[in-house]
């Protein structure tokens, strides 16, 4: 904000309004990552108590390393996430590209038919992906997963891509038609350097669903060399007793990876989420 | 080497006729000039030429050969746009090479072209620059400059002088017809700035509506307007025109009569008029007077007057300067 426009009230509220939803948006997290470093005791005793010398326990990230396939676990969830956002970004991108820059029959039927997917949740065609899945025989495979979770994303990709690719100047295109790119040149050269913050919100967007999803592992891959994370770290809940060192210390380490990813998009993000509104 | 023909090109959006079937003759070499108002289809009808959209029917012709099936890239083209269309991730140097890397010529050539072309801009400073680094006049000669190396037949230029300031506008008008001059080339324009019509073409093109209203050159346009809507658009101001039966005439429907062929007098002449507005411009004085028998007329005296606004004043046209047109609105010659 520029010196001329920013008076001290306004400012205050701002940051107090922001302060505020960061405290309720990092609290949860705050919560599980220090108790994941207390013993057993503590955590119920004081849940809202730091770690002191006394209480603190690594036992809980002792199990969840200790058991071995966790590794595995941590491998099989960065695969489906990583392997589903590039297939998203990729097919979201050129459908979005061909909507926006095409004239064709049916142009506005198919962008609505592919937005469809936003507005109509994935699981519950849950038991037509099962019995498909289990026809080709893909069940307890990552394929199987990163499929649901492609078309998962892809309604949402291509909605926020379109609108962004029809801000792409059409002379640009049209030069690079002129100097004798072809249309593949013009969309992966020209028109995707110049989307990549609506790429990275689309990333971001795409992955935190993936990689929180119990549903599908629970469902579709369920094995013990296909689990991820989060279904991974269901073992330690258990109908009875639940060895909450371990969810919790599962949970802390489960974020990590999504932290790294989040940074990696992150510049480009906050980009492409206020390059509509400030121009 | 450059010369092309429209026969009978139309275009549709759906149910809209934007060209109602132009037809046109561009000689090599020649300076062409489209003229029209906002929306009447000239700058597609130039991307219709450049092969970036399809004509609905009609043919055209770059050389002879029909390119209607030809990718723009192989027209042997080159088109300079009104805002600019750099690559904002190449170089200067890269924006201006990459049409022919594309086609495959050698590294060596593309160097030597570049260097020429940026020496005849005025770019060798800006060669390693992205364009998100210039100004707005440097980044219209990069444009222009990525046309150049090309060695197009046929440069199109679309409103390519429309985003700069006046002063600019200027330079870079001159800078075209020198580069018009220099490499013989056949050039077409778009604009709907007048100026540049009368001050850089061999011929323009009037469209409206989209039909061609006429083709000449300026002086054509300005002495002998085909019909209404030229004599109105070429000029400015533009010309007067008057109800043919108030002035008790039945030769004509309507009578036209530029600012500039009246003369202004404070005792006699043939229309009598009160002054609404005086315009001084130093070179001209451009009084707006309002007459019982003609309506609101504009004259266009050259130098310095002292009119004032309320004055009576008594305008005469210059005989032999009157325009008369007919009921249809085309001229009578
Ligand atoms: N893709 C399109 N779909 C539908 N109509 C279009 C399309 N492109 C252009 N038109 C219409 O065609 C007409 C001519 O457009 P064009 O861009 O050729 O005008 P122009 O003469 O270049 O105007 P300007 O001087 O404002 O640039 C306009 O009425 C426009 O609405
Ligand atoms: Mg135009």
């Amino acid at each position: 904000m520029s010196k001329a426009r920013a008076s001290l009230s306004r400012t205050a509220l701002v940051h107090a309004a922001l302060i505020a939803y960061t405290l309720v948006a990092v609290f949860p997290v705050f919560l599980t990552i220090i108790n994941s470093f207390k013993n057993r005791n503590a955590i119920f005793r004081n849940p809202m108590q730091l770690p002191t010398p006394s209480t603190f326990d690594l036992v809980g990230y002792q199990t969840v390393l200790g058991q071995g396939d966790f590794a595995v676990y941590f491998q099989n969830s960065l695969i489906v996430t990583v392997v589903s956002i590039a297939l998203v970004l990729l097919f979201g991108a050129m459908a979005a590209f061909a909507l926006s820059e095409y004239r064709f029959r049916g142009n506005t039927l198919m962008g609505l038919y592919l937005a469809l997917g936003i507005m109509i949740p994935i699981r519950l065609g849950t038991v037509a992906i099962l019995q498909g899945m289990v026809a080709t025989g893909l069940v307890n495979t990552l394929t199987a997963l990163i499929l649901v979770y492609t078309a998962q994303g892809l309604p949402l990709a291509v909605f926020i891509l379109s609108e962004f690719m029809r801000t792409v100047s059409d002379d640009l295109k049209n030069a690079g038609r002129i100097d004798g790119l072809s249309e593949y040149a013009i969309f992966f050269r020209l028109v995707l350097p110049l989307v990549r913050p609506a790429m990275a919100t689309v990333a971001v967007f795409t992955m935190i669903p993936i990689w929180n999803d119990l549903w599908f592992p629970l469902i579709l891959a369920p094995s013990e060399a296909t689990k991820t994370v989060t279904l991974g770290s269901q073992i330690f809940i258990g109908q009875f007793v639940t060895n909450w060192n371990a969810v919790l210390a599962a949970l802390s380490l489960a974020i990590l990876p999504v932290l790294v990813l989040y940074l990696a998009f992150s510049r480009q993000l906050i980009r492409g989420i206020t390059s509509g509104a400030v121009k | 080497m450059g010369s092309l023909q429209l026969k009978s090109v139309r275009k549709s959006f759906g149910p809209v006729d934007v060209l109602k079937g132009i037809d046109l003759d561009v000689k090599d070499g020649e300076f062409v000039i489209f003229v029209g108002p906002s929306g009447c289809g000239k700058s597609t009808l130039l991307r219709i030429i450049a092969g970036l959209e399809d004509a609905t029917s009609g043919n055209i012709l770059i050389d002879g050969a029909e390119v209607s099936a030809v990718p723009p890239a192989k027209r042997g083209i080159a088109m300079v746009f009104q805002s600019y269309a750099l690559y904002p991730h190449l170089s200067v140097k890269d924006n201006m090479g990459l049409g022919l890397k594309q086609a495959g010529t050698p590294k060596a050539q593309i160097e030597e072209r570049t260097k020429k072309a940026s020496a005849m801009l005025s770019l060798e400073k800006y060669l390693d620059r992205r364009p998100a680094e210039l100004s707005g006049g440097q980044r219209q000669r990069v444009a222009i400059g990525r046309a150049i190396v090309r060695e197009p037949k046929l440069f199109l230029f679309d409103e390519p002088l429309s985003n700069l300031d006046a002063a600019l506008r200027v330079n870079t008008r001159l800078e075209i017809a020198r580069l018009h001059r220099e490499l013989k080339a056949t050039m077409i324009y778009v604009t709907h700035d007048q100026v540049e019509a009368m001050t850089l073409a061999d011929k323009i093109v009037v469209l409206d509506g989209g039909v061609i209203q006429q083709v000449g050159s300026p002086m054509e346009l300005y002495n002998r307007p085909a019909n209404l809507f030229v004599a109105g658009f070429i000029g400015s101001p533009a010309m007067n025109f008057i109800d043919a039966a108030r002035l008790g005439r039945s030769d004509a429907a309507t009578i036209g009569i530029r600012p500039e062929h009246m003369s202004l007098s404070r005792e006699a002449g043939e229309w009598r008029g009160t002054i609404v507005h005086v315009e001084h411009l130093g070179a001209d004085t451009i009084v707006y007077l309002d007459s019982e028998k003609t309506g609101l007329l504009t004259a266009r005296l050259f130098g310095e007057h002292h009119y004032e606004a309320d004055e009576i004043v008594y305008a005469t046209p210059n005989s032999g300067q009157l325009h008369r047109f007919n009921a249809n609105g085309e001229a009578i010659l």
